[in-house]
């Protein structure tokens, strides 16, 4: 629909916001900024010319040359090069039709301003600060679990569509949160689907967060399970971060920087002894567990360190996680960068065109675009991009950098995840990830299975098998299903090369278990966290007292009903005859994605009702892949025949093999066996009713204020309802990584104001 | 050869400022910027006060992370 000019610039705001003429203006002039942004230099254009070149070559060296073997280098280039380009000219597209930002506006950051919540915060260090709230061990797995099916349709996957989904979704839903004060995404929901769509979000939001750090527990345990050296290192975490708490609670309040280094130094300590403990008797005896123990003992921990002071292991474990989770990636990416693996993986495995892949069930569509969800599109960052971060950002031109810069950011993690994945023998891959009950659990079993699979040029020795886990330091590595170790190994595999070789493998490995194992804990704790007082929000509409957060028996109730909800799913995957990991990670998948979902119906129905229809693509697009992708994905995870994908498909096939009085079926060797099978495939398929259930609620409650808008299009009062009030900016700061030269010019005209004016001093 | 280091020197410092930004570590040194500028008649909380306070109030207001 074509807009009149009066309605574009009454929706823009303009007019509305009386600027202080005592200060400089708060917003780059509408028209210079426009020149200089059309302003096409010849060096600029050179510039832009060689990226989409670079970009070019490199796209034609994986997609269509896909030699024998082809360099990591070309991931690099590929991802950036499109990166950059979907930054400067596809973002600046949905800044200029859809968001529309308006820096004469104040953010929360300024009208709201507290000193603790709400603070300006300097745009890179945002950036930085917002990277680290989404990015964790997500994009890490997914894109290891998927080099099933070959690099190319991960790779094309995570590229395309962080550029035309999961960063539109982070930007969208960061821009519109920040116009309303920093409401989250339930608050949103409510506003703009009504009280049905409102509900139905919130609950999908709760059950998808307990799958979610049900999974991510799962990914932890597998990874440490028969490993002293894991349990040992990842065990000595939490005494660090007590310690760490103490320190900055009692010793030395506020120093952050001084403590997280105390703390890496006794975290690298950690793993080094974890590598000597586990060559002692004691030790191997003491901290080899089995999968059980260590999924119970993360149960206990789950709910002990949700009812724990933040100050005591959260903050501090934050502080760690977040130390290593920017040195890691910086130093993955220099790695890479530096040794350049060749990647021998097909770009099309024979795994791409069959629905039996031992790795994860299911064809390439739809099943590859849920198990990559985190670094393509990710809906958990809509609870991110809501809530915490719009309360810490400066200016609203910044939210483009911030929401879209730091999905991009994120989905090069997945790239490095998977060039590191794909840089290890493709046997060995498939050893690693297959479930035990397939590769027979020992070197030997193992290597026979692989090389039966009739791999082109895979043939594995049980030696090879043998070497590579004396290697990392590890007892075995056959069917250590989960993505960690797998990306453990690649990463020791190119780091030993870049520093100390193989001597240095089992630290490197072990060091990359550590730090994932830190980024889930530190997501299962918050996720624990945040899903409780999420459940005492909802018993508190019924029962008052549940909504008091201080009320112990309250608190600790939904804490204990959380972590069992979790717990009751991660026992289910630890124990799971089929292999936990390939049952249930495509419900992580399908759940976090049906967030997607949820968080772009939200931002399709604000769209809609500011009346912005010419756009309403932008957002549609996404939101009709990701919802075709969920329900597919369920559709087929409830109707399919083929036991190996459809649940009760397999449920039906093992009840009838029980009640046929047989007492091994398939993978499951007993009885007992059988029937958690049956149990299991039962609770997953209802979980995956209810969640498909409530997201077609929700996208159907949003699809109906979409169109109800279309209809009441001419009511221009309607535009932008849910908003805060316009209030006027009294601070500039440039919007991008580097100024403008007119954005320099503003800010030498701010660098001369003396400081009393600069700093709104009514209202308080 | 002196310049050089210290423009080493400088960028550690620079970097360090920036890491610390990201963790949050000058949480205290902005509360007191915005306690000054919004001119307040109370003493400002002490550090200790401060970051107290601020775990404190993480306790019933958790902040998500994600996957």
């Amino acid at each position: 629909m074509a807009e009149t000019p009066d309605r574009r610039s009454a929706a823009r705001g303009e007019g509305a916001v009386a600027t202080d003429t005592d200060l400089p203006p708060s917003a780059l002039d509408e028209k210079v900024r426009e020149a200089e942004d059309k302003k096409w230099t010849p060096g600029k254009i050179a510039l832009w010319a060689a990226i989409a070149l670079l970009g070019g070559v490199a796209w034609f060296m994986l997609a269509i040359i896909r030699g024998e073997t082809v360099n990591a280098i070309w991931f690099v280039f590929a991802s950036v090069c499109t990166y950059l380009i979907g930054y400067r000219f596809y973002s600046k597209v949905i800044e200029r039709y859809i968001t529309r930002p308006d820096d004469r506006r104040a953010t929360p950051a300024e009208y709201k301003a507290d000193g603790k919540d709400y603070v300006r915060t300097d745009r890179n260090v945002l950036f930085g600060h917002h990277f680290a709230a989404i990015a964790g061990a997500g994009p890490l797995v997914g894109p290891v679990i998927a080099a099933q099916m070959g690099y190319l349709p991960g790779t094309i996957w995570i590229i395309i569509g962080v550029v035309l989904a999961g960063a539109v979704q982070d930007y969208l839903v960061m821009f519109f949160s920040m116009r309303r004060g920093g409401r989250s995404l339930g608050q949103m929901a409510r506003e703009e689907l009504g009280v049905i769509g409102g509900t139905a979000a919130l609950i999908a939001t709760l059950l998808i967060m307990v799958i979610i750090v049900a999974i991510l527990a799962l990914v932890v345990v597998n990874a440490l399970g028969e490993s002293p050296w894991g349990v040992f290192s990842v065990g000595m975490t939490i005494p660090i971060a007590l310690f760490m708490g103490v320190y900055l609670r009692y010793l030395r309040p506020g120093k952050i920087m001084e403590v997280s280094l105390i703390g890496f130094v006794l975290l690298m300590a950690a793993i080094i002894g974890g590598g000597i403990v586990a060559e002692t008797p004691w030790g191997a005896d003491i901290f080899t567990l089995d999968k059980v123990t260590i999924a119970w003992g993360l149960i206990i921990y789950g709910f002990i360190a949700a009812i724990l002071p933040v100050w005591l292991l959260l903050a501090p474990r934050d502080y760690l996680s977040t130390f290593m989770k920017i040195g890691v990636i910086v130093m993955l990416a220099l790695a890479i960068i530096v040794v350049r693996p060749e990647i021998t993986v097909p770009a099309f495995s024979e795994f791409a065109s069959r629905d039996n892949g031992p790795v994860f069930p299911g064809a390439l569509f739809p099943f590859l675009f849920v198990t990559i969800a985190c670094g393509a599109l990710s809906g958990f960052h809509a609870l991110i991009s809501s809530g915490t971060t719009p309360k810490l950002v400066e200016k609203e031109r910044q939210t483009r950098f911030i929401g879209y810069g730091g999905m991009l950011m994120e989905s090069f993690v997945a790239i490095m995840a998977l060039v590191a994945a794909i840089s290890i023998d493709r046997g060995l891959y498939f050893a690693m990830n297959s479930p035990v009950a397939l590769t027979g659990g020992t070197v030997e079993t193992a290597a026979t299975w692989v090389n039966s699979l009739g791999l082109a040029g895979v043939n594995i020795t049980p030696d090879f098998l043998a070497q590579t886990a004396a290697n990392v330091g590890e007892e075995s590595i056959v069917s250590r299903t989960g993505g960690a170790p797998t990306l453990a190994v690649g990463l020791a595999h190119i780091m030993q090369q870049f520093i100390g070789g193989t001597a240095m493998m089992a630290f490197w490995y072990h060091f990359a278990i550590m730090f994932e194992a830190l980024f889930i804990l530190t997501a299962v704790d918050a996720g624990t966290r945040v899903a409780r007082f999420m459940l005492q929000d909802s018993i508190g509409n019924f029962v008052p007292k549940f909504k008091e957060a201080s009320w112990r028996p309250g608190a600790w109730l939904c804490t204990a009903i959380m972590v069992g909800a979790w717990g009751a799913v991660l026992l289910m995957g630890v124990t799971d005859p089929l292999g936990g990991i390939n049952t249930l990670f495509p419900l992580f998948g399908i759940a976090n994605q049906l967030l997607a979902a949820i968080a772009l119906s939200v931002c399709l129905a604000i769209v809609a009702k500011q009346g912005t229809f010419k756009y309403l693509w932008i957002v549609a697009l996404p939101l009709a892949f990701a919802a075709v992708v969920t329900i597919t994905a369920s559709y087929q995870k409830i109707f399919s025949s083929t036991p190996a994908v459809g649940y009760f498909a397999n449920n039906a096939a093992f009840s009838k093999a029980l009640a046929e009085g047989k007492t091994e079926f398939g993978t499951a060797k007993s009885v007992a066996a059988m029937e958690a099978v049956v149990r299991n495939t039962a609770i997953q398929g209802w979980l995956s009713v209810i969640f498909v259930v409530l997201s077609i609620i929700v996208i159907a409650t949003a699809l109906l204020a979409t169109v109800r808008a279309f209809r009441n299009r001419t009511d221009a009062t309607a535009a932008r309802g849910n908003e805060d009030p316009a209030r006027p900016s009294r601070v500039f700061a440039p919007a991008g990584l580097i100024p403008t030269p007119a954005e320099r010019e503003l800010m030498a005209e701010w660098d001369k104001v003396p400081a009393e004016l600069r700093f709104e001093r009514a209202g308080h | 050869m002196s310049s050089g280091l210290a423009a080493v020197a400088k960028g550690f410092q620079g970097f360090a400022r920036y890491f610390g930004g990201v963790l949050g570590a000058d949480a205290y040194a902005k509360y007191l910027e915005h306690h000054r500028a919004a001119g307040h008649s109370a003493p400002p909380l002490s550090e200790r006060e401060f970051w107290r306070d601020r775990t404190d109030r993480q306790d019933s207001n958790p902040q998500g992370r994600c996957c």
